[in-house]
């Protein structure tokens, strides 16, 4: 039954130290202010799972949360790499981190069987391609049928999933919409979810029927955090603040100047800031 | 005839390969223009996928992400991203995916993971993304990357996407059927697949390029087609929509980072 708290109080409640947690948003309505909220509170030892891991596991590695990573894609997108996460890998700072690497393919069919409570997922992949060799997770299966040999990887099942959404109803009933990535799917594969949204209404009424509404009782804690995506985007409530991607290639190159934007923009700060981050970029969005 | 850049051809002629018919699924950066330069030009019916799931956008700036909400507020449809593999992608319903790597050998395998030792590596590069699977369910693959001697080299560092892997028939002794590459676009030619070695050749220079300069750039003794034609420098037009679009684009990410 989803339980309405403050952003402190869910991820309190939910995220412990080496939890296996995935902060889930294919580009769009990435959890950023719950990422933040997890550093703050000074969580260690964490795996963190991904597909695009971009600036808040960057963020998050550069402050010492990850023991692990689990992705397929760690760039900053659009822009270039993620330099702390490759100060990480490359050079063991702020600690060394181990990495278990995928394809997209992978990553999205994982979840969707975590979903499904599957064992693991089955599809045609990584043919001829080197994560095989050094991803011991990544095996083949025979189908029965036709004995083609198909790609298996295990079902993702985090213990947390983390994603940001446009609205909750006063039931707790979460709507996803634009861009939905696999948003539904790491909510049902976890076993439990944090939802951050832009607003509570109080009913869903005049929603299409086929919407994305995840049920109040597959989520766990909701906490309302206007602009809790920011830099990604809230479809519909403010754009992409294409600028600070940008930006972060800067702040993230230095060690020094990353660790004094952290203390000044994540570690002093509460999650109410994020909606003057985003007055601009609404403002943008009505055009 | 105007000034062009090697970069501005490099965007045109990949653009040109592209048909009103084809399904292509785009990567971010050099493909994104030159798939979105064609739909602006002679292919408006062109369907563009990214993977974030939109199908048939028709983005009026290029994303600077491949989620940027411009490509679901114009998309047909967006689907979700496990959809999106499985049923587009996986279900043989793509024609063309558009790569781009960090390197590349001449087999057209590609390397977007590590440059060095996977374990060790000297940079670590973002990795495949949704490359594994697209180079091999697209029906075929086209690859436009700038040539140097850094990502053109005999060997790649890691295998991130099968190309024509060891070369002659390699791909279907993996048991794959589609294509794979069948075009390379670089800043100064084209290239295609030798039919039977599938090594790529230089089929095409662009204008006021040399053989010599193609050579400089690249890390293994390049191999030329007997009659090597000379790329169409890019037409008035053509520039046009591409300049005014990159303007477009620049203006819309700029903008002032108050944070990140």
């Amino acid at each position: 039954m989803a339980k309405f708290q403050t952003l402190a109080e869910a991820l309190a409640d939910n995220l412990g130290d080496g939890d296996t947690v995935a902060f889930e948003g294919f580009t769009h309505l990435i959890p950023s202010a719950a990422a933040h909220e997890a550093i703050r509170q000074g969580r260690r030892d964490l795996t963190l799972v991904r597909m695009t891991p971009d600036i808040i596991y960057d963020q998050m590695i550069g402050m010492g949360c990850a023991r692990k990573v689990v992705f397929s894609y760690a760039g900053n997108p659009g822009v270039g790499l993620l330099r702390r996460l490759r100060d990480a890998v490359e050079n063991g700072w702020p600690r060394a981190i181990e990495i278990e690497e995928h394809s997209h393919a992978a990553m999205a069919n994982a979840y969707e069987a975590g979903a499904a409570g599957l064992p693991c997922a089955v599809f045609r992949g990584y043919i001829g391609a080197g994560l095989k060799a050094v991803n011991p997770n990544i095996r083949s299966v025979t189908c029965p049928f036709t004995g083609e040999e198909l790609a298996a990887v295990p079902a993702l099942n985090p213990d947390v999933g983390v994603i940001h959404a446009q609205k909750a109803n006063r039931r707790g009933d979460v709507l996803i919409e634009g861009i939905t990535g696999v948003q539904k799917e790491v909510v049902l594969a976890s076993r439990r979810a944090v939802v951050t949204v832009e607003e509570v209404v109080p009913d869903f009424a005049g929603v299409h029927v086929n919407a994305c509404v995840l049920p109040h009782w597959t989520v766990a804690s909701i906490a309302v955090v206007p602009g809790g995506a920011h830099p990604s985007y809230a479809h519909g409530y403010y754009k992409r603040d294409n600028a600070a991607y940008l930006a972060w290639d800067e702040v993230a190159a230095d060690r020094d100047r990353f660790r004094a934007w952290m203390e000044e923009n994540v570690l002093a700060a509460t999650p109410d800031i994020f909606g003057g981050r985003v007055a601009g970029l609404r403002e943008e969005a009505k055009r | 005839m105007t000034d062009f850049t090697p970069t501005e051809m490099m965007t045109v002629a990949a653009a040109r390969a592209l048909g009103n018919d084809d399904v292509c699924f785009v990567g971010i950066g050099a493909p994104s223009a030159a798939c979105n330069l064609a739909r602006l030009t002679h292919a408006p019916d062109i369907t563009l996928i990214y993977e974030s799931g939109t199908i048939g956008t028709r983005p009026d700036i290029l994303p600077l992400s491949i989620g940027d909400g411009e490509l679901c507020d114009t998309a047909v449809t967006t689907v979700p991203v496990v959809e999106m593999f499985r049923y587009w992608l996986q279900g043989g319903r793509i024609t063309i995916g558009f790569l781009g790597g960090a390197q590349i050998d001449r087999f057209g395998n590609l390397n977007t993971t590590v440059v060095g030792d996977y374990r060790k590596p000297k940079v670590r590069l973002p990795g495949g993304g949704g490359a594994p699977e697209i180079a091999v369910s697209c029906g075929k693959i086209f690859i436009t990357m700038a040539q140097s001697k850094r990502g053109f080299v005999e060997a790649i560092d890691f295998f991130t996407s099968l190309g024509h892997g060891k070369g002659g028939d390699d791909r279907a002794r993996h048991g794959v059927r589609t294509k794979g590459p069948t075009l390379l676009i670089t800043d100064l030619a084209v290239w295609e697949p030798d039919p039977r070695s599938k090594e790529f050749t230089v089929v095409s220079l662009h204008p006021g390029v040399t053989r010599e300069q193609v050579q400089e750039t690249v890390g293994w003794t390049v191999r030329f087609a007997a009659d090597i034609a000379e790329t169409p420098a890019p037409t008035w037009e053509e520039l046009k929509v591409l300049r005014d679009l990159k303007a477009r684009s620049d203006e819309a990410h700029r903008g002032k980072a108050i944070t990140a």
